[in-house]
């Protein structure tokens, strides 16, 4: 039964084709259609067909292998995934209709034809959906990992004086990340001061504050001194608000000033060099 | 709806989602940057509670028109264990997870209103209004 479908295919190859390609401009999602050039995506609905008639002269292994080649091609080329379902279906109803017009599917067959449809088409809509979420899955966690890498440095400006710049959401595997990398760095580098920089945090709510201040204590355990820097107008009020107490910890608007008080503490500071004659 | 837009709140990124979609509300109504802040922070520690004490819920964000001012409304609910008592958890420093304890009274600071309705067993609705002035 499958290789009755499966010659029909091969038999109709140009009629099924053109009647899907027109089906899927109308039809489709304008993402794919108005963008993707008209070559570009006759050849890679030509080459799907292709994929399925070769499914007829080769063994079910090849089939499978061309078949996940051909995923990984829709893959890179960035069509949304509900596109290639849909036109998995309509590629699959077109056949059935043209099969039912010539006759080759009567009230007889007819459920067992639709059996077979399903075994056929099925393994090849699952394929598609496996290949797209293994791409994202990994796409996801290469993400997880850059976003670790880059997630809380501890950077040596000056002699005793580390900065911390804090960049984005802190969530709570990243706030243990930095309370490791704060410590560590603060030991390593002999720091007397560090300063917290958190001019890139977009909210500052009692759990971000809370894991800043049990930082700070941290810090002050290992003997260093914690400064908390970049603090705008807006997470000023809103910290005020909240009634978060940061009294035990110094303060600073800027990275800049938070630097001068800094080499302040560590009895420093920057002189302009007079010029030679 | 249209003035209505809604967020899950299963795991910890969407609470990430949820205060993005409150900025932008926000910025839409015309909201200035320090009540653009205020309301973030409200929206990022109810979306907390309900991740760190209910496990899962939803928050939702409304544009509300009353007379002629206009203001965005923070709907959070969950069907978690509930507060048993009320009075307690709107008190300063008081907190079951070791936190700051904050949270709640903060969040009344920050917005204009602030309703919470609350049964042991059932879940918890916390719908807090922020005005345009």
């Amino acid at each position: 039964m499958n290789s009755v479908i499966l010659n029909y295919i091969q038999e109709n190859k140009d009629q099924i084709f053109n009647e899907w390609i027109e089906s899927l401009k109308e039809n489709g999602d304008e993402r794919v259609v108005k963008v993707v050039s008209d070559q570009v995506f006759n050849s890679t609905s030509y080459e799907f067909i292709d994929v399925i008639i070769a499914s007829v002269k080769n063994s079910t292994e090849e089939f499978t292998s061309r078949l996940s080649d051909f995923s990984e091609k829709v893959v890179r080329l960035g069509w949304p995934l509900s596109f290639v379902t849909k036109a998995l279906n309509i590629f699959g109803k077109i056949v059935f209709q043209k099969m039912q017009g010539d006759g080759l599917v009567n009230n007889e067959n007819q459920m067992d034809t639709v059996f077979e449809f399903d075994r056929w088409m099925n393994p090849m809509v699952n394929e598609m959906v496996n290949m797209y979420s293994s791409t994202w899955e990994r796409t996801v966690s290469m993400q997880k990992i850059a976003l670790q890498e880059l997630s809380a440095p501890l950077i040596p400006v000056f002699d005793n004086i580390t900065v911390m710049p804090l960049v984005g959401t802190i969530d709570t595997e990243r706030a243990k990340q930095i309370m490791e990398n704060l410590l560590q760095g603060t030991v390593k580098h002999r720091s007397e001061v560090v300063l917290i920089d958190i001019t890139g945090v977009p909210v500052v709510d009692t759990m971000v504050a809370h894991h800043i201040i049990q930082a700070a204590d941290a810090v002050r355990l290992v003997g260093a001194k914690c400064m908390i820097v970049g603090i705008r107008p807006e997470i000023a009020q809103t910290i005020v608000n909240l009634g978060i107490d940061l009294n035990q910890i110094t303060t600073k608007n800027t990275l800049k000033k938070g630097v001068e008080a800094a080499l302040e503490i560590t009895k420093r500071k920057i002189v302009k060099v007079e010029e030679a004659e | 709806m249209e003035n209505q837009s809604c967020v899950k709140i299963i795991n910890e990124w969407d609470i990430v989602a949820a205060r993005q979609l409150g900025r932008n509300v926000a910025k839409d109504l015309g909201f200035g940057t320090v009540d653009q802040a205020r309301i973030t922070t409200a929206i990022s520690e109810l979306a907390r509670n309900i991740y760190l004490y209910a496990g899962q819920g939803q928050v939702c964000i409304e544009k509300i028109y009353d007379g002629g001012k206009a203001g965005l409304q923070i709907l959070a609910a969950d069907s978690g264990p509930g507060i048993s008592d009320l009075r307690q958890v709107m008190e300063d420093g008081y907190s079951t997870s070791g936190g700051l304890g904050a949270g709640l009274p903060g969040v009344k600071r920050l917005m204009d209103e602030f309703v919470i309705d609350s049964e042991p067993g059932k879940g918890t609705d916390i719908k807090a209004t922020k005005w345009l002035r």
